[in-house]
């Protein structure tokens, strides 16, 4: 039935977080952990995937995710080719899967796809042969698992635990694929108060339905939250009627020091970038000692190892 | 419109061209009013639907499919149906989709309105919850909607809100679905699958054969106004000889359309033509017909 989960239970695609039981994601969290050190040292590389293919298939552009991923690939010992693929009109399914036949071809073993259609991961798993695993990097509104589980690390490495836990996400919903795959880490994993804050025109329908609080006021969401993270507003909102104007989104919903306040003495901000600093979130906030920002960059890297390392595992080597 | 009728039209239709001007539609209305002609339409708000793939609804909001609200269908028909109440056009209201739309139908009928309605067989047994897969194969124009809309279609199919039961036949290139969801295009092959979809409606629902059979002949055959659909002596021999209790698959092996972008692939059908008669004469046999 999930089609990113071996008879046996072990990871044999990461798609989405939406499914994934507790047990894999505790499982990608330590052996993120035990990666750590990894780029501490002065060789900054362990074999475990020596000999491996893998491509970073970019259908969208991506700055953290592309780079963290060659990083962590390259820290394994794999050997990584990265394709930026312009998005454009004519990148149609059919040339994706042409695409994905001839990368096949030259005996890929991974694929890291960033596509801005929603399942585009999926659709590629499902064409793949069965000893090649699909990374999902983002895909439209949907999902961007890597992600959220470099989220729930940096939550877990500030916080310690997921059990006490308010975590407020405040934005554009709507769009995000990041939020999506944060709120089913966040239930999944335990968290017992997950909180959208946004206005109606930034929320899907029905978003009650994944286990979330909904808030359309920035000061009652930020009450008492241990954990901010906020969302990237694109420009484009402004023009489908969803909002009034940028300065009015960062007038009700933007993050300044004042409003941070509201939430624990103690709450730690994240985002997942790139930001627009005054727009969602104001630099003084963004650039504060609250802000875990950077670290969640940094943690990208062993979670990144993680996946691949654990997906590796599950084929024959 | 007058002319093309004497031509042997039988309705006027944009088919699922957007009607965008309602000035254009008052004046379609007062028109075929004049001489007592209807219009099919299929009422989805353009404006609403911009951009959806999917039902807007818990599903696609979890798998970040831009959805299409019920509301542009309920919107769409309340424009109608107030057009339709004004002018007194007989219209036919294709490939309704929502709960509420079917309600406001149901109103509609009740307060005198020349109104009929038709659903698609896909719509009768799917729903949102069977996207999860991000099979294109599901993507369909109008969205499959939610398990309530789903059962309040199969429930107006009884009552006689709906008046017809249609495949909504859209055979599209598999290249064209061989892509992912978003980018697909809408539509799915369903003539071949019209008699075993309804007759698999009326067993989960307990409805008698000759009502369900009604819903696939003599009633759109009356909406359209042709003498058709019913065995009667001196009527036309336009005849189907069919096996209720024939077990087939759906595949591409046994469609005859080369269409096989269906959402029921591999799913067990009950139910197979073995002959097609037209006029009296067989036209179309099925391969290993008794
Ligand atoms: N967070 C994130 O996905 O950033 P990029 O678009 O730079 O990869």
């Amino acid at each position: 039935m999930n089609p990113q989960l071996t008879q046996d239970g072990r990871l044999r695609h990461l798609l989405t977080l939406d499914g994934l039981p507790r047990a894999t994601l505790m499982e990608i969290l330590d052996t993120a952990e035990s990666f750590m050190d990894v780029g501490e040292r002065e060789v900054k590389k362990v074999p475990l995937l020596r000999g491996k293919s893998i491509f970073n298939l970019f259908f969208e552009p991506s700055t953290r995710t592309r780079t963290t991923f060659e990083i962590a690939a390259k820290r394994l010992s794999a050997d990584v080719v990265n394709l930026n693929i312009a998005t454009s009109s004519q990148t149609k399914g059919e040339a994706i899967l042409d695409t994905v036949d001839n990368l096949a071809a030259m005996h890929a073993d991974m694929f890291i796809v960033r596509h801005s259609q929603s399942g585009a991961a999926h659709f590629i798993a499902r064409h793949v042969a069965p000893h090649i695993s699909v990374v999902n990097a983002g895909d439209g509104r949907h999902a961007h698992p890597t992600q959220g589980l470099l989220d729930m690390f940096t939550i877990r490495r500030f916080k310690g635990a997921f059990h006490n836990l308010t975590v407020g996400i405040v934005g554009d919903v709507l769009h995000s694929r990041v939020a999506r795959s944060q709120i089913h880490a966040l239930t999944t994993l335990g968290v017992p108060e997950v909180r959208v804050i946004a206005p109606k025109t930034l929320l899907p329908a029905g978003v009650e339905q994944m286990g979330v609080k909904v808030f359309h006021n920035l000061d009652a969401g930020l009450a008492g939250c241990d954990v901010v993270i906020m969302l990237r507003l694109q420009n484009e909102r402004m023009k489908g009627a969803r909002l009034p104007s940028a300065q009015e989104y960062f007038k009700f919903f933007g993050l300044t020091s004042e409003k941070l306040a509201l939430a624990k003495p103690d709450a730690i901000v994240m985002h997942p970038g790139p930001m627009n600093r005054g727009v969602e979130i104001d630099s003084e906030v963004a650039d504060g000692p609250q802000s875990v920002i950077l670290p969640q960059v940094t943690y990208g890297i062993a979670v990144r190892m993680a996946v691949m390392a654990l997906l590796a595992g599950g084929t024959a080597a | 419109m007058a002319e093309l009728t004497e031509a042997g039209c039988r309705a006027f239709t944009q088919a699922d061209a957007p009607m965008t001007d309602n000035q254009v539609l008052l004046r379609a209305m007062e028109y075929a009013s004049t001489f007592g002609l209807s219009l099919w339409l299929r009422p989805q708000d353009v404006s609403l639907a911009h951009g959806g793939v999917a039902h807007d609804g818990a599903v696609a909001s979890r798998l970040g499919l831009p959805g299409i609200p019920a509301l542009a269908e309920t919107v769409a028909l309340a424009t109608i149906l107030q057009l339709a109440r004004e002018t007194g056009a007989r219209v036919h209201l294709a490939r309704l989709s929502t709960s509420e739309g079917l309600a406001m139908v149901r109103a509609a009928k009740a307060q005198g309105l020349a109104v009929t309605c038709d659903v698609a067989s896909p719509h009768v047994h799917l729903s949102e919850n069977d996207l999860i897969s991000f099979d294109s194969h599901l993507h369909l124009v109008p969205p499959l909607r939610s398990l309530r809309d789903r059962d309040a279609i199969r429930e107006a199919l009884r009552d006689g809100t709906i008046d017809a039961l249609c495949s909504d036949h859209t055979p599209v290139d598999e290249d064209v679905k061989q892509v992912p969801f978003g980018e697909s295009a809408p539509g799915a092959s369903g003539v071949e699958l019209l008699l075993p979809l309804t007759l698999k409606w009326a067993r989960e629902m307990d409805v008698p054969l000759m009502q369900a059979i009604g819903l696939i002949s003599w009633k759109p055959a009356q909406i359209l106004g042709v003498p058709a659909g019913t065995l009667a002596v001196g009527g036309w021999a336009d005849l189907c000889v069919f096996d209720e209790a024939a077990e087939w698959i759906v595949g591409p092996r046994t469609l005859t359309s080369q269409g096989n972008n269906t959402p029921f692939l591999n799913h067990l059908m009950l139910g197979r033509v073995h002959y097609t008669l037209i006029d009296g004469h067989i036209d179309f046999e099925a391969p290993h017909s008794p």
